[in-house]
């Protein structure tokens, strides 16, 4: 059974990214006049995606935990059969392993964590921007195959406003092959541990901090600011303080302030904080590339500059409100 | 006994790349090329098992012909043999068509039983080709692999995933994409450079391993780049001055409430 209606598919094993994309693709199949639909497994939620903008959720059956190879099949099929004019794939771990291996059994193009995607000119040609050269410059891709996959970092677009809306639900039974990767063990995150992206404000050490131990200092001014900890790859990589860090390799945060203690600023390390609304340079190096891209600077000992910065926190905000008080868990990894 | 592929991309070095602030452009131009960075340890590993297990590693390269120095670089870091696959139909490949010619070299050198990506490379940082490569070659894939151990014919694998780590298994045949944390890359001696030069290295046309020209370069593509460009940095680059630390850490206090992003 052919469409006679194209549609755009979106797909993430993350609900909060569903809805992001949703919002995203609700705007494009606005302007090619098209279905927007969810994929979804069974067991899962659907009657919320409606609300964020779907006009049709398929249920898959028959499909286990995630694994990409199957799901890639799974989705394969049903793409092979409804011929969508584009997929939207959340860029997480699991979604960046999935789109491309889906792109290959399709034989067509992938662009992976996409930025922006718009119709560009008269013919309406879709287009996407992306980051490569480690975070120098913006590819302007465009597809010369069909469909179109595409993945999107979470947080990449806002959520739409939840509106109640009916939609078309059609289940789907897949056959698809026994999973050849077989997860043996899970080692989760401590509970109350809040991903890095969810942040709202980070507080994050480099190489100019040079004990594990004096990340205490970071952390107490994160535990005030209810924010989080977070750091640049070699305190991470090189030094294995901490099991993550923030950049093009590591986690792309947008928190409303990112403060930067003893980092210098390295093109990767920036491509991961771009999307924050204010970032606050701390280094002694009065020529360190971090003060271009801050908001805000200070040029000194991250070892003098963080606690005086937490003595004029605290009082500004003494007995003012009940948040900077009350500490709620935090990530303990740090 | 363990038979390796490792695909290794020869990358622009992106340290050295510099922007054009008139036109808001990226300079590629003289920008020198380089080893993708997870490509080497993607090499190291497969060093690394072929000591510990025996067997061989074999290096793929597709590129142009100064591609050669990587390859030669990866099996002076212990590879066994290489191929570079270098044409001038390879020119503009996406990841679908650079998975293709991929396939073609993989298939023309026989079994394995691990092929070994970088998680992406440097400078396109697309994720793709090695899961492509798994999809097409018929086998499965782990990502993002920070720990490796093979034993009995199975591979098992420490990886991160979203909610933290995953320890997985899978049988070989199977393709591996590493991360830069799984291990240091060893940097050759004087002596391993001078065996290399006596190592196998064979350069292919497209017509060697019958990968035909539609299947590679812009036509095998499904993505193509329509520009490129350096957006400014907006940003307010207020650097604070004052007398004394104390001083600094008020102005900025008073500046973080006032943009409202504590509080
Ligand atoms: C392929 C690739 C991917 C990468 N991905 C990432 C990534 O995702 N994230 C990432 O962060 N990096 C990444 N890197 C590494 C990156 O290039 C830099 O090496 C790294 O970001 C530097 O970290 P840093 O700023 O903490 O350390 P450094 O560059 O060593 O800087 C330390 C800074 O601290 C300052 N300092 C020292 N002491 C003090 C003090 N007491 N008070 C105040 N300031 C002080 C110094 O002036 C200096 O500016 C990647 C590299 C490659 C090649
Ligand atoms: N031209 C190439 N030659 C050999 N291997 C490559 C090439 N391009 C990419 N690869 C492999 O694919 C991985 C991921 O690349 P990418 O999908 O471009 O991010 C790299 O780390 C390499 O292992």
């Amino acid at each position: 059974m052919k469409n006679l209606k194209g549609e755009i598919w979106v797909y993430s094993e993350e609900k909060e990214t569903t809805y992001e994309l949703l919002g995203e693709g609700r705007k494009l199949a606005r302007e090619m006049n098209v279905t927007l639909s969810a994929i979804t497994v069974e067991g899962g939620e659907t009657e919320r995606h409606f609300g964020f903008g779907a006009d049709k959720v398929y249920i898959l059956k028959g499909l286990g935990e995630f694994e990409a190879e199957t799901y890639a099949e799974a989705i394969s099929i049903i793409a092979k059969e409804r011929e969508p004019e584009i997929i939207l794939i959340g860029s997480t771990k699991r979604g960046k392993e999935l789109a491309p291996r889906l792109a290959a059994k399709l034989e067509t193009g992938c662009a992976t964590d996409c930025v922006k995607i718009y119709l560009e000119g008269e013919k309406k040609e879709l287009i996407v921007e992306r980051w490569i050269y480690g975070g120098n410059a913006l590819a302007k891709e465009k597809f010369t195959k069909k469909p179109s996959i595409i993945t999107i970092p979470p947080k990449t677009f806002e959520k739409p406003i939840y509106k109640e809306r009916k939609g078309e639900k059609v289940e789907v039974a897949v056959r698809v092959s026994e999973p050849r990767v077989k997860v043996i063990e899970t080692k989760k995150r401590e509970v109350g541990e809040e991903r890095l992206e969810d942040a709202s404000v980070i507080i994050s050490g480099g190489a100019g901090v040079k004990r594990k131990e004096d990340f205490k200092i970071l952390r107490e001014l994160a535990n005030m600011l209810r924010g989080q900890i977070g750091c640049s790859r070699p305190i991470a990589v090189d030094y294995k303080w901490f099991p993550e860090w923030i950049g093009l390799s590591g986690h792309k945060v947008k928190p409303n302030v990112y403060i930067a203690c003893g980092i210098s600023g390295k093109i990767q390390h920036i491509a991961g904080i771009r999307g924050s609304k204010i970032i606050v340079a701390i280094n002694k190096d009065p020529e360190a590339e971090i003060f271009k891209v801050a908001d805000y600077g200070i040029v000194g000992d991250l070892y003098e500059v963080v606690p005086a910065l937490i003595n004029a926190l605290k009082r500004r905000f003494r007995g003012k409100t009940r948040k900077f008080t009350e500490n709620k868990p935090l990530n303990k990894t740090f | 006994m363990v038979k390796i592929i490792v695909c290794v991309k020869q990358a622009l070095d992106v340290a050295e790349i510099k922007i054009d602030k008139e036109r808001r452009v990226p300079v590629t131009a003289g920008v020198p090329l380089k080893t993708s960075d997870f490509d080497k340890n993607a090499v190291e590993e497969a060093v690394r098992l072929k000591e510990k297990l025996g067997g061989e590693v074999i290096i793929v390269t597709v590129g142009s012909k100064e591609a050669t120095s990587t390859v030669k670089e990866a099996l002076a870091m212990g590879g066994d043999r290489g191929y570079l696959v270098t044409d001038p139909a390879v020119e503009g490949s996406d990841t679908l068509a650079l998975s293709n010619i991929l396939v073609g070299v993989i298939r023309k050198i026989g079994g394995f039983d691990i092929v070994l990506c970088g998680e992406a490379s440097i400078d396109g940082f697309s994720f793709q080709v090695g899961p492509r490569l798994a999809e097409k070659l018929g086998v499965p894939q782990v990502t993002y692999v920070h720990k490796l151990e093979v034993k009995n014919g199975k591979v098992v694998a420490e990886r991160s995933v979203e909610e933290g780590l995953q320890v997985v298994e899978a049988e070989t045949p199977v393709l591996i994409t590493v991360t830069k944390e799984i291990n240091e890359p060893r940097t050759p001696t004087f002596m391993d450079i001078v065996k290399a030069a006596k190592k196998p290295l064979e350069t292919l046309s497209l017509a060697d391993i019958e990968v035909k020209k539609e299947e590679a370069g812009e036509e095998g593509s499904g993505v193509k780049v329509v520009g490129l460009y350096s957006p400014p940095v907006e940003r307010k680059n207020i650097v604070i001055e004052g007398e004394t630390v104390e001083e600094k850490a008020e102005k900025l206090a008073e500046a973080l409430v006032k943009e409202g992003v504590v509080g």
